[in-house]
């Protein structure tokens, strides 16, 4: 145990290390203040299919040979957020076919663009990269760092000035909107902040693994606490200890970042279940309530 | 003055209308129930009311001191809310956010308005209980102490008994009519229970693709259609 300590005491010699801990934390907690919102508004899949359109355009980037490949990226994915969420119940095609068809067609599209038109020798293992984010968190540049502080401070200050209105929002938008607030509006920053999250969340678990960031912390949070302020808060802390042990984990056995984190999401939601499951509020005992419900409606 | 006046209301999507030439006002203490069959556009026309959706053609305008954003309203139960982590307190206070402006949290007089809510609902045992472990009745009320805390004038209520044990019906209903009576709220509700409808309110509306009456209740129960519907209701449940 003493030498797992002083073998971590030697890593953080490293700036690499302390960038890596400080993006990871600052992305969890953003992540996750976000996922309770996504996850209670049956957007879950938001981060997956978003982060696949990041890929998509991360693949455009690097083709045409931009710099600074978030000048193209953040765009594209703010656009695609808002068109996912304000799209409103009037479309033909519903909300889970639209999203589902964005995040395979982007993905889809991007690995065509790259394999047919990159100069790269590794292709392979540039898409795998992006994918699973297996070493990006470790050579973050500067820039990277500092990006990544100034907009999670805006997102956690935009989180926590608008709390009391994403509630509303997510509880019960109609009442919201009817009641003279104005919930679009909302409902537009939501997508906004989600889209800048994701494309920052990439650096860290790489695309594919998005999702759990985002749906993880806040499911475990919801298992064990029953006020909208204590999973809330559950949910960050949650994501914070997990990314954090997930990165140090990671550097000590040189496991890929990405999957550790979301293995370490894993144990700790089942963990929260069992818990969950001994104070006798369980998803389960909560669903036999709705269909009794259900059934009384239905005489 | 009327606080609620609509004139050659239309609704309809796309362009094809559900219901056509609504003309109705509701004044200030009135009790007005809206039945009609499913179809008949009668979520449509609550929308409508809310100002979430535009007439096709025809106007909805409010007076006698109430603006639109001052309309309560209890809708139904949505799949979100059911497994929502929220303690009551949480959601009662939500109903007071029209009142804050640009504060982004809720100053002392918002919290006292929703503990007074609370309180007036009957439920403050239950303030910091999660709302998705209520009956079904006491999450009624909880959405209605809500309502109550973005206006004292109008209550819109969405079907506010379905889903519910007649006894919790029973109180449900008295619980409206003492909010219309003692404390002179303006009452519109949606309701297939048209044996209810007869019994409390004070006007009725009855909506199909036309509108076919529009009246007092007593009036009501003179027309052919009112004998007809209030005949099959009272055999259904015979």
């Amino acid at each position: 145990m003493t030498n797992l300590f002083a073998t971590l005491g030697n890593y953080f010699q490293y700036p690499f290390v302390k960038n890596a801990l400080i993006v990871g934390v600052l992305i969890a907690l953003c992540s996750s203040l976000l996922g309770v919102t996504l996850v209670l508004k049956r957007l879950s899949f938001i981060g997956d299919g978003l982060s696949h359109v990041a890929f998509g355009a991360m693949s455009v980037a690097s083709v045409v040979g931009l710099t600074q490949q978030m000048l193209l990226i953040m765009p594209v994915t703010v656009i695609a957020a808002v068109g996912l969420l304000m799209g409103g119940k009037n479309r033909k095609i519903k909300g889970d076919a639209s999203l589902a068809m964005l995040s395979v067609g982007a993905l889809g599209l991007g690995y065509l663009i790259v394999n047919k038109f990159s100069k790269s020798g590794n292709i392979s293992g540039d898409v795998c990269t992006t994918l699973f984010g297996s070493t990006s968190i470790l050579t973050l540049s500067k820039f990277d760092v500092w990006l990544c502080i100034v907009m999670s401070v805006i997102v956690i200050a935009v989180f926590v000035l608008l709390y009391n209105r994403i509630f509303a929002v997510t509880f019960d938008e109609t009442f919201t909107t009817a009641t003279g607030v104005k919930a679009s509006a909302y409902n537009l920053i939501i997508a906004v902040v989600t889209a800048v999250i994701i494309v920052l969340a990439m650096k860290l678990v790489g695309s594919l693994l998005i999702s759990a960031l985002v749906i993880f912390p806040a499911l475990s949070a919801m298992r064990v606490f029953k006020s909208f302020k204590s999973v809330v808060v559950c949910s960050a802390v949650v994501s914070v200890l997990c990314s954090v042990v997930g990165i140090l984990a990671s550097i000590v056995w040189s496991t890929p970042v990405g999957s550790t984190i979301v293995a370490i999401d894993i144990v700790v939601f089942l963990v929260f279940t069992f818990i969950g499951f001994l104070k006798g509020n369980n998803s389960l005992g909560i669903q036999t309530k709705n269909n009794s419900r259900e059934r009384k409606t239905n005489q | 003055m009327s606080q609620l006046i609509c004139d050659d209301v239309s609704l309809g999507y796309e362009g094809r209308a559900v219901t056509e030439h609504l003309t109705f006002q509701v004044n200030a203490g009135d009790y007005l129930c809206v039945v009609g069959e499913n179809g008949a556009g009668k979520s449509t026309l609550i929308r409508a009311l809310l100002g979430l959706k535009a007439p096709m053609s025809g106007t909805i305008t409010t007076g006698d001191g109430l603006k639109h954003n001052e309309i309560g309203y209890l809708p139904q139960q949505t799949v979100v809310q059911r497994d929502f982590p929220a303690s009551v307190k949480e959601i009662v206070q939500s109903g007071c956010l029209n009142k804050v402006g640009m504060n982004p949290f809720y100053g002392r007089e918002a919290r006292v308005v929703a503990q007074r809510q609370i309180e007036r609902m009957g439920i403050s045992h239950l303030q910091n209980r999660c709302y998705r472990e209520l009956s079904g009745g006491q999450q009624q009320r909880v959405l209605l102490a809500r309502a109550l805390c973005a206006t004292g004038k109008m209550l819109l209520l969405d079907e506010p008994v379905a889903g519910l044990d007649p006894k919790v019906t029973r109180e449900m209903y008295e619980l409206i009519a003492k909010l219309n009576k003692e404390d002179g709220i303006t009452v519109i509700m949606v309701s297939h229970d048209i044996a209810a409808a007869v019994k409390y309110a004070t006007h009725i509306l009855h909506i199909s693709h036309v509108p076919l009456f529009f009246g007092t209740k007593e009036d009501y129960l003179k027309t052919e259609i009112g004998r007809a519907f209030t005949d099959a209701a009272g055999g259904d449940e015979e």
